[in-house]
């Protein structure tokens, strides 16, 4: 009689402590596994739905302003802190962790237009309708002390925008001109004219910091250098633009919000033409934020949505809206890259994430694993249609369905047109002109 | 439309593009325009009608002025005309402003035409200004205050644009980074060392004081640069370059050892005798020469030599190199009888040795050979079996001792193995314990006596004789083995090999390289003559010889391995014993007679240790693996056909494969193509019913299709392959090529890569799912900053200047 005894060598299976994982002895011969592309598939698949599950953006809505949040500003050190101006001329800190407003403050008589905390921290700057530029400190006033600016600049003209250098003491505002203001003194110590027009947003450049760029009224984006004596370069285009970002990480490269639905990516050495033209928006674009990676942004229209664009992708990834968000009209992206702020008409503040299924908080090892395998199937299978109609489905309010299809229809007339246009013409007499070059008027140097 | 006033200038470009502007206001390009004024005009012709009409109306009113002015002038005295400024503001423009009496053309005697009534001017200025008055030339207008602000701009903006420039290869290092880890200049993790931590620390507490006192007179570094004085002065002095042409330098010396080596190599092998002797000829009368120089020049370095001559006297004196001991020696000694060459070159040996020792006065040339032979790198690798006994002493090696040599495992199994192998009663077992014990002192007085006669053989006198008797006792042995003959071949080579050599001493150096190569072969014949001694004594005893000899010859390849085993040295005694005994000089009387009852107990210890490898052999055989398996087998396939006759009950009636195969058939016949029957029946032909149809209609109308390409599944028996298309699947299949992908391969080829860990290992999964970019939670993410840019540049001059220099080495 023989005993059939299975033997091993107990060092192949047994854990050494039993903090040890459980040692799976596996064969990765892949002729043994022949299902492996149908089994990942799947997996995607799920992954896509779970994606699409768990995608609640919306975190929370601060309330307290009497008026619609024109503005809002990034606190340079805290996470935590987020600053608001809205139209009666009130400021508001908020503590985001909490929900809840920390101090507010009557800043201005008539629009707060512009806000911007210093570089350090220990003072932020707005502007307002009244013609002031106010200089205030972060911290709140003891008890019994008054809410009074540290500094006052009682300016000529109206300040529509306001911006502060990276590292320096100087600030940019504009308004009938841009001004470069040395916070030491009471006048500016540059300004830059080109034409009369009015100006909507002044931003610095971060990176390359002694650069700027500023949106004016007569349709124009218009490039200074802080040393010179004169701006640099401007290009107009078919409509005004409102606002604009620079990128973070890339110092030649920023976005600007157009009144004619789209946004713009540019080069700043070549302004005649944009390098990406994003699409999707259905009203004018009123805000726009460069995530601090620098490989998104996000946009605030006055469709009531905001949207989320990668940084070279013509069409957003994301759109967000809720039922009460009015017009927005300001938005930011957090410093850690992982929320978006956005204030609206409607007096409100939302805060949302900005990867709408992201789970927050500390993720568990196993969980981390998880999601970045989960992540890399839906990128390898995103060209199969279920999973790409499942990741691209987003709901949206009827108005903009209606109005983005409207449009739709309007872009496939116009171009019909134009086709045919083209057909019954000299050969050559009508050019092809790009939906990039279309946008933009001239370059004037 | 009207005529445009002269003081307007409006380009032809201008009025082209306002043209452009009126025609068609949609099609809008991209084009330069370099000023705002001129964009302003040809916005709108309206205030051209308007402004002309009231310039008509200026030029009346001017008219009538000149009228009036001519009419005053006439009275004689002569009125300044004044222009006239009409508009009160601050900021005035060049354009709105008109220069009233813009006819009459000012000359310079105009302006400087009162300088000469005026005393007040220096003659200098005077004399200046009449030699430009005097020269013809007209200085050119300075450009426009649009013109040179455009110029301005775009040198500022080239500026800006190159300066931005400087961020493209960070930039587009990023892009193609596999993962970006933000914020991009973390710290590292881990702790910081002090001085980062607590700024504007001070010394306060005594013991704090005394060690920065301490630090401080010791120019040790306390604050952040961590290197001392003396680091930092040579990390400044080895540069990079310098490091570079070190390393080369070292590298270049490497080689030359390298080379070196091989060569000095390579003339050892040389077999060739003459070209050795030359060799060394020429070596030692260099030495000599050199010496004889030494002597004179540096009488202090020849001190020196001499030393390390009496160092080689005090080594000869320990070692037994020349003592006749050696394997050649050994081989020399058994022929010695026969030869007389053999018998010299051993008598030269000695006197070597004699030579070396004795207190030298001026004896180079010995010196130099030992010299030489030390130099040339032959040290006493091979074991001396007389040596062992020294060794053995060593108490701090337990390796080295005798005792702990043999495992007293493999003595129990050996006892064991005697019980079961030859069946010998308890008692012998006992005896056998008990002489071990006592062959444990024996041995030990055993290398006593041993040493004692290397002590003797040093005289040289019995040696000859002694082996020699050992020869004849092995021819005389009864059994032979065919290795021992093999043996005696070699020997006999090496015999021929000995008389070819002329008994010089510079033959020394090759006789101990054949010495090396022989020693394996020598001391297999010495343990061979030994055993087949021993065998005939163990005939005497029992009767199974054969097998005994054929063991002791496997135990001898074993032990040909290994050089110092306790076995080894236990032969070499027996050996010895047995020469000694048989021996006609009689050992000192000093030393301890061996016991009696010695060479029975050696004999059997041996014998032992023999039977050791024959029953372990003989288990081998023992295992008889296929009997075993065929009982199983029959149990096995007894179960297995019990089994298939219950499942064949179970399923009788359906014939799985069968019906696999006919399915198969019927998918194959339906995937065949059917031939298309066109024929009209009674078209051209007559028509009703039993008609057959023509063949020729039959070729013509009768439409066979092509044979459809084979099957997958042609080769595969068991498997049908359905090359259908699936509607189920096709809703999740792509069905155009994706964009950045240029062939169905190279997409399908990123499809088939599985990432989970189910076909790939921990490992590569975490490779691959690496995210692309990694925020940490609450970290702030500040903009890129400048100090990125420095290092990128720091890098890319680093890499350039490695690049120029492996340029030059190339070079």
């Amino acid at each position: 009689m023989k005993v059939k005894v299975l033997s091993r060598n107990p060092d192949d299976y047994v854990r050494e402590t039993k903090l040890d994982i459980q040692r799976v002895p596996r064969n990765y011969d892949p002729a043994l596994h022949p299902f492996e592309v149908s089994r990942e598939y799947t997996r995607a698949l799920n992954a896509t739905k779970l994606d699409r599950v768990f995608a609640k953006p919306f975190v929370a809505s601060l309330d307290g302003h009497r008026d619609g949040v024109n503005c809002m500003a990034k606190h340079t050190n805290s996470l935590s802190t987020l600053l608001s101006g809205s139209c009666d001329g009130e400021v508001k800190v908020w503590n985001l962790t909490k929900h809840e407003c920390v101090r507010t403050l009557q800043a201005h008589e008539g629009f707060v237009r512009g806000m911007i905390v210093r570089f350090c921290g220990t003072s932020f700057f707005t502007v307002g309708d009244d013609k002031t530029i106010k200089q205030w400190k972060m911290e709140t006033p003891g008890y019994g002390e008054e809410e009074e600016p540290l500094n006052t600049i009682l300016g000529k003209t109206v300040f529509t925008g306001l911006d502060h250098h990276q590292k320096d003491a100087v600030f940019a505002t504009c308004g009938q001109q841009v001004d470069i203001w040395d916070e030491q003194r009471s006048s500016p110590i540059r300004s830059f004219t080109w034409g009369v027009d009015s100006f909507s947003s002044v931003r610095f450049n971060p990176v390359e910091t002694e650069l700027l760029a500023s949106c004016a009224s007569d349709r124009s984006i218009v490039l200074y250098d802080m040393r010179e004596s004169a701006p640099l370069k401007k290009v107009i285009m078919t409509m005004r633009s409102n606002s604009l970002c620079w990128n973070p990480m890339e110092a030649y490269y920023f976005t600007s919000s157009n009144e004619d639905y789209n946004l713009y990516t540019y080069d700043m050495r070549y302004l005649n033409k944009p390098i990406i033209v994003h699409m999707d928006h259905v009203s004018a674009v009123l805000d726009v934020d460069y995530s601090p990676t620098g490989k998104e942004f996000v946009s605030a229209s006055f469709d009531k949505t905001v949207r989320i664009f990668p940084k070279d992708v013509g069409h957003s990834r994301e759109v967000y809206h809720t039922k009460r968000m009015q017009h927005v009209i300001c938005v930011k992206w957090s410093a850690d890259n992982k929320y978006i702020l956005s204030g609206s008409d409607e007096m409100n503040i939302r805060l949302w994430k900005a990867n709408a299924a992201e789970k927050l908080g500390v993720l568990a090892p196993r969980e981390r694993q998880a999601s970045n395998y989960n992540q890399k199937l839906k990128e390898k299978f995103h060209y199969h249609p279920q999973i790409r109609r499942i990741a691209h489905h987003r709901h949206l309010p009827k108005s903009i369905y209606h109005q983005s299809k409207e449009l739709r229809v309007m872009k496939e007339a116009r171009r019909r047109k134009e086709r045919n246009v083209r057909k019954h013409s000299k050969p050559g007499s009508v050019p092809v002109v790009s939906e990039k070059e279309k946008h933009v008027v001239t370059v004037v140097k | 439309m009207a005529k445009v006033s002269s003081k307007k200038k409006l380009s032809k470009t201008k009025a082209k593009k306002s043209s452009e502007v009126a025609g068609d206001s949609a099609v809008k390009k991209t084009e330069v325009v370099y000023d705002e004024e001129e964009e302003e005009d040809k916005e709108d012709f309206n205030e051209n009608v308007t402004s002309e009409e009231e310039e008509e109306d200026g030029e009346d009113e001017r008219r009538r002025q000149k009228l009036l002015e001519a009419i005053s002038a006439l009275g004689g005295k002569r009125k300044k005309t004044l222009g006239e400024r009409s508009e009160a503001a601050v900021q005035l423009s060049e354009f709105s402003v008109n220069a009233e009496g813009e006819g009459d053309k000012i000359n310079l005697s105009d302006l400087i035409g009162s300088m000469d009534k005026t005393p007040q001017v220096s003659a200098k200025t005077r004399k200046q200004l009449k030699t430009l008055q005097q020269s013809n030339r007209t200085v050119e207008s300075p450009l426009s205050k649009q013109e040179t602000e455009r110029i301005q701009r775009d040198v500022a903006f080239q500026k800006a644009a190159s300066e931005v420039t400087r961020w493209k290869s960070i930039i587009q290092q990023n892009q193609r980074a596999e993962q970006l880890v933000f914020p991009l200049n973390q710290e590292a993790p881990g702790p910081k060392p002090m001085e980062r931590v607590v700024t504007g620390w001070k010394a306060r507490t005594p013991l704090e004081e005394e060690i920065f006192a301490l630090l401080s007179a010791n120019k040790q570094p306390i604050h952040d640069p961590i290197l001392t004085p003396q680091e930092e002065v040579s990390m400044k002095a080895m540069s990079l370059e310098e490091a570079k042409i070190r390393r080369a330098e070292l590298q270049k010396a490497r080689a030359l050892q390298s080379y070196y080596e091989a060569k000095t190599r390579r003339e050892r092998k040389i077999k060739s005798k003459k070209y050795h002797r030359v060799q060394n000829k020429a070596k030692r009368k260099d030495f000599v020469k050199q010496f004889d120089e030494m002597v004179k020049s540096d009488p202090a370095a020849a001190l020196e030599e001499l030393h390390k001559m009496e160092l080689a006297r005090m080594q000869e004196r320990m070692s037994l190199k020349h003592q006749n001991s050696g394997k050649w020696a050994k081989s020399k000694a058994i022929m010695a009888k026969y030869d007389e060459g053999a018998r010299k070159a051993m008598q030269q040996q000695l006197e070597v040795n004699k030579d070396l020792t004795q207190k030298l006065v001026t004896a180079v040339n010995d010196e130099e050979e030992e010299e030489e032979e030390d130099e040339g790198g032959d040290p006493e690798v091979l074991p001396d079996f007389v040596n062992d006994a020294e060794q053995g002493v060593d108490s701090s090696n337990p390796w080295m001792r005798g005792k702990l040599s043999e495992d007293p495992a493999e003595k129990e199994t050996s006892e064991i193995v005697d019980l079961t192998a030859e069946e010998e009663s308890a008692d012998v077992e006992e005896e056998e314990e008990e002489e071990e014990e006592v062959k444990e002192t024996e041995e030990e007085a055993l290398l006593r006596e041993f040493d004692s006669r290397r002590k003797r053989r040093q005289a040289l006198i019995p040696v000859i004789s002694v082996d020699d008797d050992e020869e004849e006792e092995s021819k005389t042995a009864a059994e032979e083995e065919e290795e021992s003959k093999t043996a005696v071949e070699e020997k006999e080579e090496s015999k021929e090999e000995e008389e070819s050599k002329v008994a010089a001493v510079e033959e020394e150096e090759e006789e101990e390289e054949e010495e090396e190569e022989q020693l394996s072969e020598f001391t297999n014949l010495y343990k061979e003559i030994a055993e087949s001694r021993r065998g005939a004594e163990a005939e005497q005893a029992e009767a199974a010889a054969a097998a005994d000899t054929e063991t002791s010859s496997a135990q001898l390849e074993e032990t040909l391995m290994r050089i110092r085993t306790l076995e080894d040295t236990e032969e070499l005694l027996m050996q010895e014993e047995s020469a000694a005994d048989e021996a006609p000089v009689p050992p000192p009387a000093a030393e301890n007679p061996p016991p009696a009852s010695q060479p029975a107990g050696t004999n059997k210890k041996r014998k032992r240790g023999i039977e050791l490898k024959q029953v372990l052999t003989k288990a081998t055989k023992v295992i008889q693996v296929p009997l075993a398996h065929t009982v199983e087998d029959a149990e096995d396939s007894d179960d297995n056909q019990e089994q298939r006759g219950l499942i064949r009950e179970a399923f009788a009636g359906d014939d799985v494969v069968s019906d696999f195969l006919k399915e198969k058939r019927k998918q194959e016949a339906a995937g065949k193509p059917q031939v298309v029957d066109l024929t009209l029946p009674g078209w051209g032909e007559w028509g009703g019913t039993g008609l057959k149809l023509s063949r020729r209609k039959r070729k013509k109308f009768r439409m066979k299709a092509a044979p459809p390409p084979p099957r997958k599944d042609v080769s595969l028996p068991g498997v049908i392959i359905s090359e259908k298309r699936n509607r189920s699947i096709t809703l999740h299949q792509v069905n155009t090529l994706p964009f950045p992908f240029e062939t169905h391969t190279q997409f399908e080829s990123t499809i088939r890569t599985p990432l989970g860990r189910t076909w790939n290992t921990e490992r590569t999964v975490k490779k691959i799912s690496k995210p692309k970019v990694v925020t940490r939670m609450g970290a702030i993410i500040e903009p890129m900053a400048r100090e990125e840019l420095m290092k990128d540049r720091n890098q890319a001059t680093v890499a350039d200047r490695n690049s120029v220099n492996s340029g030059k080495r190339k070079r």
